[in-house]
């Protein structure tokens, strides 16, 4: 079997990319705290042996209460890794320090990677790594993991390790054990025989016994499950800890004051370890730091470049991607001919190469045309923002916004993935804390436009808003016509989170820490590669897959007629009544359904619909489309609704799936679909028919 | 004093953490614990939440939970 490490650190040190470093694997990083949200797992070859490689979620401490923090300490406790490597940020050792020596008292066999020692290099701060590793009686191993610096010592120390027992520290430099003060230590001396008794040498039983006694939220529970040993089954242990309880009660430490002396001899450790052995950064090393910050942060600018970043990458994956998306379609359409050609000349019944080509092969051509320029434009500049350390600050600028709807500030960030992928976005809604926040945060993710939905809210809004503007003029008005689609995004965003934590999800702020990493360069040729391979492809394959089988469904749907039309226009024709109250009609309903499985799908799905065509249609021409749609009744107002609507309906399959999943139960996905739902029904009723009043008032044609 | 009331440019002293702080852990796993120095930066355009130096590292707490940090000190740096 081969020897098992686990990777552990504090949110936002790199721990992700000393795991990508180790094991060639692509797990997604980014210059934001709490991306890692479950332990991802690899491997890697050492000297001819294989490791398997943990990543654990990142975290503070293990003595908190987070769900990530727990995960975290259960897996150390219970499921025993040969070794640890704690990674620490070389530009904050001093804090960093505090999970690495809780982590020691769990195990002897932990190596300190400090990384990010470039970093702290530029700074003007000096690392004693010799110093360090003698005070702390563990190996030290400084690394920059982004340009693979260090890594081979690492993993020569992490090997070495391994070959340590886990419980009694061989020769060589042992780990200094944590010291309490003198009543704790005396209250620990008559818990820790009986704890070693219960347990068995499963863990650490100093450890174990801190644990106990200050009572650590879901330990008793996860010792239960994991060992099936229970306090109560062991009435010794129960007694000691009990008769040391109140010794300690009486010597000055309640519970409380327990867990902070535990908490504060953590932090003073860290420091004297520190002390001497790291030198602090010269006053003004972080001076570029601050002014970026007032520039991204205060009262006067924060505000208006956050929107103007927010435009500017709009607009260049608007502009940037047309051309590309032409040259695809018009490619892959071709293959589609010669398909055609080839299944006809080798004599397929036509009844099987039409829905197969016509209906699932034309899909995917229109989702991969559409949709793989914008994101191979829209990642790479959303992941250079994220590892450039923007995203932190764009929470930092709304929270009080959320705070006043009873949210997290956090939830911006979600909100913000949510303009990759909402999928994406629901998933990331682990990092906020507060069960309660991160449901609103889940629920409400939807409202921000995915990649998906641009090109139907860019092509209407280019249509019948923009007035037919081309070349710059066109892109940089559509640009700002999706900027306001967003923000409208996020005032609905709001409102739902304040609507729901005054109705199903009642409750007060939580309290909220977020850390403002300092400011990286980008690694602009990485992130182009890794924001392709990770996220552009990811998401396109998810699309892929679920735009295949709607790719049949929907030829089907046009394609067999009962009595004098197909079934698609019976729907149609069911649905038009119900649509028209909403500014609305039939078709526009039945494709934004029809675009379940994938929201790139809507727009050609309505073009087929009106031209009563078996197969999804593409016209280059917006003048072209949008003669069409005025020849079928649309007006600015239908147009609006349509926007409206884009922006605010059920999420799609993928993303329903996920909230499934996330959010722990189908109630939770049912109110997912019904709160964006209802809210863009009410708008576009609101908006259509203020219009119709207002136009019949003032005579304005509508 | 509390943390709160802390101006941009400030630096002060913890003393303790209130009782009723809903965040002592988080507060200490931040590093922050009596003795600890902390040195305002400055608050989001909205007011809050407040942005401070703990220990090499930029933190920004909400104004309710800054007010649970009490502090001594406050001079300008």
């Amino acid at each position: 079997m081969s020897d098992v490490i686990a990777l552990a650190g504090n949110p936002n040190v790199g721990k992700s990319t000393v795991f990508n470093a180790l094991t060639g694997m692509r797990q997604h990083t980014g210059n934001w705290p709490g991306k890692t949200v479950e332990s991802a797992r690899g491997s890697f070859c050492h000297r001819g042996k294989t490791y398997e490689l943990v990543d654990l979620p990142g975290c503070y401490s293990l003595l908190s209460h987070s769900e990530e923090e727990e995960v975290a300490r259960d897996y150390l406790c219970f499921d025993a890794p040969d070794a640890v490597i704690v990674v620490c940020d070389a530009t904050c050792i001093e804090r960093n320090l505090d999970l690495a020596l809780q982590i020691m008292e769990t195990t002897p066999n932990v190596v300190l990677c400090v990384n990010l020692i470039d970093e702290a290099e530029r700074r003007g701060i000096e690392v004693d790594v010799e110093l360090l590793s003698r005070r702390l009686g563990i190996p030290v191993v400084t690394t920059s993991a982004r340009s693979g610096r260090g890594l081979p010592d690492l993993l020569d120390a992490a090997a070495e390790a391994c070959r340590r027992p886990r419980c009694a520290p061989a020769e060589g430099p042992a780990p200094e054990a944590m010291r309490y003060p003198a009543a704790i230590e005396r209250a620990l001396e008559g818990v820790t025989g009986p704890v070693s008794a219960m347990i068995g040498g499963r863990a650490d039983t100093r450890w174990a016994s801190l644990r106990l006694l200050e009572h650590t939220d879901g330990f008793e529970r996860a010792m239960l499950d994991r060992w099936g040993i229970a306090v109560e089954d062991h009435p010794d242990v129960r007694m000691a800890l009990d008769k040391a309880g109140e010794q300690l009660a009486r010597e000055g430490y309640p519970l409380a004051r327990l867990q902070d002396a535990i908490a504060e001899a953590f932090v003073l450790r860290a420091e004297v370890t520190c002390l001497g052995a790291v030198s602090q950064p010269p006053a003004g090393s972080d001076t570029r730091d601050r002014k970026l910050d007032r520039l991204f942060t205060s009262k006067l600018t924060g505000f208006p470049i956050m929107l103007a970043l927010l435009f500017a990458v709009f607009w260049i994956t608007i502009a940037g991607a047309n051309v590309p998306s032409e040259m695809l379609a018009d490619a892959l359409f071709r293959v589609q001919d010669r398909l055609v050609g080839l299944a006809q000349d080798a004599g397929v019944p036509a009844a099987i190469w039409q829905p197969l080509i016509l209906g699932v092969y034309r899909v995917l051509a229109w989702v991969v045309s559409v949709m793989l320029p914008p994101m191979a434009i829209f990642f790479p500049l959303f992941t250079i923002l994220e590892d450039f350390g923007y995203l932190p600050r764009v929470a930092f600028n709304l929270d009080r916004a959320f705070q006043k709807c009873s949210a997290c500030g956090k939830q911006a960030l979600t909100m913000c993935m949510g303009f990759g992928c909402n999928a994406a976005g629901v998933t990331g809604c682990r990092i906020i804390d507060s069960p309660r926040e991160r449901l609103i945060a889940i629920i409400t993710n939807n409202l921000v436009p995915c990649n998906g939905r641009f090109p139907t809210i860019i092509s209407v809004i280019t249509m019948f808003l923009v007035g037919g503007a081309t070349g710059l003029a066109g892109s940089l008005a559509a640009a700002l016509g999706l900027l306001l689609v967003v923000v409208l995004g996020v005032c609905m965003t709001l409102l739902a989170s304040k609507f729901l934590s005054k109705t199903i999800l009642k409750g007060m702020p939580s309290s909220f820490t977020l850390e403002l990493p300092p400011y990286r360069a980008p690694q602009v040729g990485k992130v182009i590669v890794r924001s392709i391979f990770d996220r552009t492809l990811l998401v396109l394959g998810r699309a892929v897959v679920v735009a295949a089988p709607a790719g049949l469904m929907i030829w089907l749907l046009a394609n067999v007629q009962v009595g004098d039309a197909s079934i698609l226009a019976h729907c149609t024709a069911f649905l038009d009544p119900f649509a028209r109250v909403f500014g609305l009609d039939g078709v526009i309903l039945m494709a934004f359904i029809l675009g379940m499985p994938a929201n790139e799908i809507v727009v050609p799905v309505m073009l087929m619909t009106y031209l009563s065509q078996g197969t999804l249609l593409e016209i280059a021409d917006a003048n072209v489309m949008a003669d069409l749609l005025i020849s079928h009744g649309w007006t600015w107002v239908t147009a609006a609704c349509v926007v409206l609507f884009s922006l605010m309906h059920w999420p799609c399959g993928t993303t329903c799936l996920t909230i499934k999943k996330e959010a722990g139960g189908l109630k939770w996905m049912l109110i997912s679909i019904a709160v964006p739902t209802v809210m863009g029904l009410a708008s576009c009723f609101a908006f259509a028919n203020g219009a119709r009043l207002l136009g019949a008032l003032f005579g304005w044609a509508v | 004093m509390s943390l709160a009331e802390t101006e941009p440019g400030q630096t002060c002293l913890v003393t303790s953490i209130a009782d009723t702080s809903r965040i002592r852990r988080r507060l200490q796993d931040l590093g922050i614990v009596p003795g600890t120095r902390i040195e305002c930066i400055g608050a989001s355009p909205l007011g809050d939440p407040t942005a401070y130096r703990i220990r090499q590292t930029v933190i920004a707490l909400r104004r309710e939970d800054a007010l649970g940090i009490l502090v001594q000190g406050g001079a300008h740096v």
